[in-house]
């Protein structure tokens, strides 16, 4: 891979022409430190030492790698899902936010910001404050604390400050904005843990690096598993955390596909949709960083649209823009509907409650043929608990007041009545409440 | 970039850097006004009665701004203006016809940020930047170095000044080596954080000035590259202690782009302007 690097540091500057440092003068320094504590703390055995036992004990690492069987049966392939729903904090985001912060330990600063955009990010940076006694301000759109608010209470509780972000679309673009800008007059006492593989260097790589726990696992389990290796590997890209963290494992072994599935939103052809490597948008600079971005004509930065607020994101992290350029992985887009049917249908089949941002990674893997695959790894990135209300809400509009019926059947029995002989005179052991 | 010592005093900014000197030079001892508009706030119309207020008011250069989506350097004030300019269809072409309108009249620097620039190609940018009339550019985004030798070169080529800004933050060596690359003037950027005003500043702004001036050079001394100082400057007070402080100028602007939002714009930009020349001694 093509790639420029910080001058003493090895930590990448730039995947091909992807990445830099477009920030205000303020912050290089600040962007110095880090790239030059980070190529220490990587190799420095205390420091990985603390962390992967705080990944083992504290997080719940290594996490399970799982066949799917009736995925599997459905897709028509095996189709293994890597379980970041099941770490702490319900998805891959804590890697990266328990890294960061024992980095902003390491650098001696008291405080740290975060954007939040599914509130993901936003908890698993409130979790490793209150883990490591660091004060916490998370930035977060008005309409993402809107559409999450359990996760909204969930920070509040863990003894975050929430800071609602009113400006542009209020969601997360505004928030990484108003959290360049507090860090832009915090810089001193506030490290910045950015959530995604995106943003100004070297956070693309250090996120990269916090998040390749996930494939690094993932690869050895399923060696040992399936006995093989995938051929295929399936993730949802927003910023690309957790694309960027399972891939990166398996860059050098040719055989397997990368494959990143970004939101579709309303469809490509709508514009309204978050697929910027999908849909072949120019490149630009945002939030400090050279990459394809959604833009207008005249270079203003233009909103995404996701029914996933995880995925809602008009740029992307440099690395992927260069995996496509170079060949070795290539993006798609799912549309919001199909996103939700997916986070359906696994529930069902499966069990488990996918987060609407995997529920992308799903409907690929699921409804898309690829009869050349014998084995997919998809990664689970996160569980869906979060998204309730809002997948609840998006299937009654698409499937009607019927969408969470099975073959016709209802899925809430009606109500027993009342038992006479029991309730006679209203005084009976239930006090007249339904008898079951 | 070049940091050739033997460079330093030479225009490489042509055209556009020594109409900045110009303006510089004739408030020598003395701190030349750079108040900052944002183009098409709170409408086209009335952004250009408050730029004729400016020029009537005693600015000896203007900062235009660019209403941008993101701009990640500017506090509330300028954001939310810039954020009203683009809701009311404010473009990137309404903003260069005001500048052309200003520069008959001042020097105008333009200000706004890296995606601006490069979307149209930073060649293109900068023969718009000429062929308006405009002497300069300054973008906070695109700190000298890697990722703005590409606009430096255009603006050279085009004989226009690129403006670098120096913080707080910035290291003793850094700071020399932004003031070499400097094109018209350096800007000082006196506190670390976004735009905006702020109470008393004043007793800093000696130190962050000398800085700017001095810091990391040599024994050969210092540029001659002149310093303005902004961020957090919004009153005549400041101004004075600005200039006391050794700036060649002064760059106001959350107090203007407050006052460009009030009921009589132009009275209130004109009564901001009049107590900023009462400060610095007019």
């Amino acid at each position: 891979m093509s790639t420029t690097h910080g001058p003493e540091t090895g930590s990448e500057r730039r995947f091909g022409p992807y990445g830099g440092r477009y920030v205000p003068e303020s912050l290089l320094p600040a962007l110095d430190e880090l790239e030059a504590v980070w190529s220490q703390l990587r190799d420095d055995a205390a420091f990985q030492g603390e962390f992967r036992g705080l990944l083992r004990d504290y997080v719940g690492r290594p996490s399970p790698l799982y066949l799917a069987r009736r995925l599997s049966e459905r897709a028509g392939r095996e189709v293994w899902l890597k379980r970041e729903d099941l770490n702490h904090t319900g998805a891959h985001k804590i890697n990266n936010a328990l890294g960061q912060c024992l980095i902003a330990k390491r650098m001696g600063k008291p405080r740290v910001i975060a954007e939040t955009g599914a509130g993901q990010h936003g908890v698993a940076t409130a979790t490793a404050a209150a883990l490591l006694d660091l004060e916490c301000v998370i930035y977060m759109g008005v309409e993402d604390i809107r559409r999450q608010m359990p996760n909204v209470q969930r920070m509040r509780l863990l003894g975050t400050t929430v800071q609602p972000v009113e400006s542009g679309a209020r969601t997360l673009k505004e928030a990484v904005s108003q959290a360049f800008r507090d860090w832009v007059a915090s810089v001193g006492d506030t490290h910045y843990v950015m959530g995604t593989a995106a943003g100004a260097a070297p956070f693309p790589a250090i996120v990269r690096d916090l998040q390749r726990i996930i494939g690094d696992e993932a690869r050895e389990q399923i060696l040992e598993q399936a006995g093989r290796l995938p051929d295929r590997v399936v993730a949802c890209v927003g910023g690309g955390s957790n694309a960027i963290g399972i891939f990166t494992a398996f860059l050098d072994d040719p055989g397997v596909a990368l494959v990143g599935v970004e939101a579709g939103g309303h469809g490509i052809a709508s514009g309204s949709h978050g697929a910027v490597l999908a849909s072949g948008v120019d490149a630009g600079v945002l939030h400090g960083s050279y990459g394809p971005v959604m833009q207008d004509a005249q270079g203003q930065i233009l909103e995404a649209h996701s029914v996933s607020a995880g995925l809602d994101y008009p740029g992307v992290g440099p690395q992927h823009a260069w995996l496509r350029d170079s060949g070795r992985a290539t993006y798609v887009p799912v549309e919001d509907d199909d996103a939700v049917r997916a986070f359906r249908d696994v529930a069902r089949l499966e069990g488990i409650i996918p987060a609407l941002e995997s529920s992308h990674a799903l409907h690929h893997v699921l409804n898309v043929p690829a009869p050349e695959v014998e084995v997919d790894l998809v990664c689970l990135s996160g569980r869906g608990d979060k998204d309730l209300a809002e997948a609840l809400q998006k299937l009654e509009e698409i499937d009607g007041a019927d969408a969470l019926k099975l073959d016709g059947e209802r899925t809430i029995a009606p109500a027993l009545g009342h038992d006479p002989a029991a309730d006679e005179d209203g005084a009976g052991p239930q006090g007249g409440e339904e008898v079951r | 970039m070049s940091t050739d010592q033997t460079t330093t005093g030479a225009l490489r900014g042509g055209a556009g850097e020594e109409r900045l000197a110009a303006a510089f030079a004739e408030h020598e001892g003395d701190a030349a006004l750079m108040p900052y508009i944002m183009g098409g706030y709170p409408d086209l119309t009335t952004s250009r009665e408050i730029a004729k207020a400016y020029v009537a008011g005693g600015a000896d250069l203007v900062e235009l701004g660019v209403p941008y989506s993101d701009p990640l350097a500017d506090g509330p004030v300028v954001h939310a203006a810039g954020t009203a300019a683009l809701q009311a269809g404010v473009t990137v072409d309404d903003v260069f016809a005001l500048g052309e309108q200003l520069a008959a009249d001042v020097p105008v620097v333009l200000m706004t940020y890296a995606n601006i620039v490069l979307r149209p190609g930073v060649g293109a940018f900068a023969a718009r930047l000429r062929d308006s009339g405009l002497s300069g550019l300054i973008v906070p985004d695109l700190p000298i170095g890697e990722e703005s030798e590409g606009v430096v070169a255009a603006l050279d080529a085009a004989g226009l000044a690129f403006v670098p800004l120096v913080a707080p933050t910035t290291a003793d060596a850094r700071v020399a080596e932004v003031r070499q690359a400097a094109r018209g003037f350096l800007y000082a950027v006196s506190v670390t954080g976004t735009t905006g005003e702020r109470a008393s500043l004043g007793d800093q702004f000696a130190e962050v000035v000398t800085r700017a001036k001095t810091a990391g050079a040599g024994p050969g001394g210092g540029s001659e590259v002149p310093v303005g100082l902004g961020f957090g400057i919004s009153n005549g007070e400041n101004a004075a202690q600005a200039a006391a402080a050794g700036a060649d100028g002064v760059i106001v602007g959350s107090r203007l782009v407050r006052a460009a939002g009030d009921e009589d714009p132009v009275a209130s930009v004109s009564s901001v302007l009049a107590d900023l020349s009462r400060g610095l001694g007019r």
